[in-house]
């Protein structure tokens, strides 16, 4: 199988190119990270997060032949050749597919990504109903892997101000929970010009999201909260 | 070459559940901690836990403590410490309402309460009837879990080195602990981490076996900074084997799938459980039918171009059955065996899940060694472990489902508060011994310098499949000391691997050079002390010593990696408060 994959070692190399790979695959090759490894034992300089190759841990988040995801459950018989292999776009490369998802985990945390209820808590656990939980659902299951906000063209061009599809959907992750308090204060740490309504409902991270959530339609939700609440 | 250093009161080696318990811990009491992850801490093996935590609430029907207790110790073969058991069954329900108050999303019952689901072994009154124990948010439990605590220590501003890779403990002269050497991956330096005290959280090691539910960073990094720096590791011979992963892949497929009728076919197409459990078959216990697959493949009954594994056939159900109960099971087939389970079998192999030993502690979480020919355990001073890294031992010869996920919290918070009160007593840092760093420098600089060796995929390879075949499900004396000679010939090329890529930056062919040292430690000490367990109890099943010996082995076995030497402690049977479960043949 064909690969051109790119390639940047900052301590070697002026500016970053594609080396093309011929790889030979074997019984039980499934996924792209299968042939990345494969790749990676001809060459060990080929730079790469891996963990869990399951697609719960959102290490391995690439792009692929043009589109964000995670090599470990992307099946190669999908894959049109040669496979183009690049790492996440819009953000600092490190080193070949390797990015610095500084700025990403720095969103991540301004939207204070937490439970904040200052009542005393009871003996036991704080009730919630079956149907108050349900709304957590399609949001707590994130694995932060980067791929919706590395395909958001507002993210590309404001990545310190935008706060981007992930952390909004982990904002909004709080404010969906009937135990967090601090609802308007979430809301206003979002309420600016830049932070929440660069989103222009492009819906390419519904589109990519690799787990199959939609932070678009939360993204909707907080943008609902904040007309009600100004009415 | 000095080095830098900085200093800490507490470093913490791992950000996955065990780790970030205890850093909350210490964080929240305002100490100077900093935790160390080989990747972003949410990234940690803890996100793939599925099933849920144990803990007796009693939200579904009347549950007791003491009931888990027992369950706990019967499932450990009554290998497990009876004090770190009933510790850990008491502050279940504490430690479940606490993640709960930190954010957890539990599933719910309608009455508002956390939702538990029933798992295998745990009982209502001593073995009496299922009880429904485990804590559940959906499938997804593990991931919960380590996403909430994460949180919650963003909001206590503890410090993370996040994609810094631990290389050594460093020990003074008086064998006190007094910090870490660490590398940063991103640039490759490396640094010296001055701590009053070290806590190693770095998970299990399941990677040491060629098929293994386990990610690719558990390569028991802890354990061998622990057998390096003259610690023994406890129990190594017990690993808990999961009978249906995908072969190859390692991801797991239900015991449900068995229960809807599926049946389990070698490469004659004989269905080959009759002949080991002629009234249970498919549906025998996880140990039988993990059993009863390997000698399958060891007698040259397996399938595939390696005869390496046994298929799970379950068209016969048909396709409306398959969608309605299985949908989850067809999706994993589909994708990681490229098979449609309701046309084709879908290729199967007992798969290396769970390490039960580890780095020996007490239930505070210090670590302790024997000192001296007596054998009286001794702590060492200014080190911990908790989580899979460490046997403490509540999980003896084989665990418990759910009772890892409650050891994470139990044990984390444990360390963590039993260090906020050893810090107010021990104020001062101690002086670091001038040899600080050496063996770290040496292992690097004997990388950096290697311009040919041994090829890190092959020995890694070799190394796994040793494991596999020599020290799986089922063994014998015969398997286990061909098993041990090997490994030593793999730790041999593991000493003399060389990579071609010698940069700095990110590099990661480096990291598993050294992670593959540190899991050929792993892997000799389980053969060994795997070779010398003359019984079959729990995990650990041998052909040539069918039963259950408590008059000779029910003791904890320690290797020492300096000679690759084996000693023994005692089994703890005397619990905190109640009264001891004496061993008993185990029958459910
Ligand atoms: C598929 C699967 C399902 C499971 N389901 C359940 C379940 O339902 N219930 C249950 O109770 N248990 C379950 N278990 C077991 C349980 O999930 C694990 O035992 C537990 O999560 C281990 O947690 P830990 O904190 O010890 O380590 P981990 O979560 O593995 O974290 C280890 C940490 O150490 C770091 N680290 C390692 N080495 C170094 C180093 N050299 N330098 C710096 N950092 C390092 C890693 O980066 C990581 O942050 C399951 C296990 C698996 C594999
Ligand atoms: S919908 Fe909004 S957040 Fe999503 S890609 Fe488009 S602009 Fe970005
Ligand atoms: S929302 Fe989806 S794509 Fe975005 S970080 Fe989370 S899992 Fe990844
Ligand atoms: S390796 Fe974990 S998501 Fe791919």
């Amino acid at each position: 199988m064909k690969f051109s994959i790119y390639r940047y070692n900052p301590e070697k190399d002026d500016k970053p190119y594609m080396q093309d790979y011929e790889v030979e695959l074997q019984h039980g090759d499934r996924m792209l990270l299968d042939a990345i490894l494969r790749i990676k034992a001809m060459d060990d300089s080929l730079g790469l997060r891996k963990s869990c190759r399951e697609g719960v841990c959102g290490s391995d988040g690439m792009n692929i032949n043009g589109r964000n995801g995670l090599a470990c459950i992307t099946p190669l018989k999908d894959l049109k050749e040669p496979v183009i292999l690049r790492p996440l776009p819009g953000l600092p490369v490190i080193r070949d597919l390797i990015v610095d998802m500084s700025q990403f985990f720095k969103q991540y945390h301004s939207i204070k990504p937490y439970l904040v209820n200052d009542n005393p808590p009871p003996q036991k656990e704080r009730l919630q109903s079956p149907e108050d939980r349900e709304e957590l659902n399609g949001l707590y299951e994130c694995v932060l892997c980067a791929c919706c906000s590395t395909s958001c063209p507002s993210f590309w061009w404001n990545p310190d101000k935008f706060v981007g599809p992930a952390a909004l959907l982990q904002a909004y992750r709080f404010i969906a929970d009937t135990r967090d308090d601090a609802t308007s204060e979430r809301l206003d740490n979002l309420e600016d010009p830049y932070r929440l309504f660069r989103c222009h409902t492009i819906m390419n991270c519904a589109d990519v999201c690799p787990k199959g959530l939609n932070p678009t339609e939360a993204i909707g939700k907080i943008k609902e909260q904040m007309v009600k609440r100004m009415v | 070459m000095a080095l830098s250093r900085q200093i800490f009161d507490t470093v913490i080696v791992g950000g996955g559940g065990s780790g970030l318990r205890a850093a909350l811990q210490l964080a929240e009491a305002g100490h100077h901690v900093a935790v160390f992850s080989k990747v972003f801490p949410t990234r940690s093996h803890t996100v793939a836990a599925q099933g849920g935590i144990g803990a007796s609430l009693g939200n579904m029907q009347e549950d007791h403590w003491l009931w888990h207790m027992y369950d706990t110790i019967k499932g450990s073969d009554y290998l497990g410490d009876q004090d770190a058991i009933e510790f850990m069954c008491r502050k279940a329900a504490e430690v479940v309402y606490e993640l709960e108050h930190f954010g957890m999303p539990f599933d719910r019952n309608p009455d508002g309460t956390i939702y538990q689901r029933p798992f295998g072994g745990h009982s209502q009154n001593f073995g009496e009837r299922p009880v429904q124990r485990a804590c559940a948010a959906a499938d997804r439990t593990g991931h919960a879990m380590l996403h909430t605590l994460y949180q919650r220590n963003v909001r206590a501003h503890c410090q993370f080195f996040v994609e810094w890779m631990a290389l050594d403990l460093i020990r003074d002269y008086e064998g006190v602990v007094v910090g870490i050497v660490a590398l940063e991956m991103e640039t490759g330096q490396v640094v010296i981490f001055q701590a009053k005290s070290t806590i190693l959280a770095t998970g299990g090691a399941g990677r040491i076996y060629h098929s293994s539910t386990n990610a690719f960073i558990n390569t028991g990094d802890g354990l061998g900074m622990a057998a390096r720096a003259g610690v023994p590791l406890e129990d190594m011979e017990f690993w808990q084997f999961h009978p249906t992963g995908v072969a190859g892949a390692g991801v797991l497929i239900t015991e449900g799938v068995r229960g809807e009728g599926g049946i389990l076919l070698n490469s004659e197409g004989e269905r080959f459980m009759e002949r080991y459990a002629p009234t249970m078959k498919d549906l025998a216990s996880r140990d039988v039918v993990s059993r009863g697959i390997d000698q399958e493949i060891k007698e040259g009954r397996g399938v595939g171009p390696e005869k390496d594994h046994v298929l799970l056939k379950l068209d016969h159900l048909g396709a409306e059955v398959i969608n309605k109960r299985l949908p989850g099971i067809r999706e994993i087939a589909l994708k990681f065996a490229n098979v449609d389970p309701i046309r084709e079998p879908i290729p199967v192999v007992p798969t290396c899940h769970y390490q039960m030993g580890g780095i020996p502690t007490n239930y505070y979480g210090q670590v302790v060694a024997p000192r001296g020919a007596l054998g009286t355990s001794e702590v060492i001073p200014g080190l911990y472990a908790i989580g899979e890294c460490a046997c403490v031992s509540v999980h003896g010869a084989n665990r418990l489902g759910t009772n890892s996920l409650l050891d994470l919290l139990v044990f984390g918070k444990s360390a963590g508060d039993h260090l906020c009160e050893w810090l107010k007593t021990n104020p001062q840092h101690r002086d670091l011994p001038h040899d600080a760093a050496d063996r770290s420098m040496e292992r690097l600089s004997r990388l950096d310098g290697a311009q040919s060796g041994e090829n890190i995929t092959e020995v890694a390879q070799a190394m796994r499949r040793t494991v596999q075949h020599h020290a799986g499900v089922f063994r014998t004396g015969t398997l286990l000391r061909e098993g041990v000679e090997k490994i030593r010939e793999v730790a041999k090329r593991a000493r003399n691997t060389a990579i071609k890529d010698k940069s700095r930056v990110f590099n990661t062919a480096r990291i598993e050079a050294l992670e593959l040292e540190n899991l050929v430690i792993v892997a000799e000490a389980t053969l060994v002390a795997a070779e010398a367990r003359t019984e079959s109890r729990g995990a650990q099943a041998r052909e040539d010593f069918k039963d259950r010996d408590d008059k000779n082995w029910l003791k904890h076995s320690l290797w020492y990696m300096e000679g690759s030497r084996l000693d023994y402690k005692p089994v703890n049977l005397q619990p905190l408060t109640v009264e001891s479960f004496e061993p008993k043949v185990r029958v459910y």
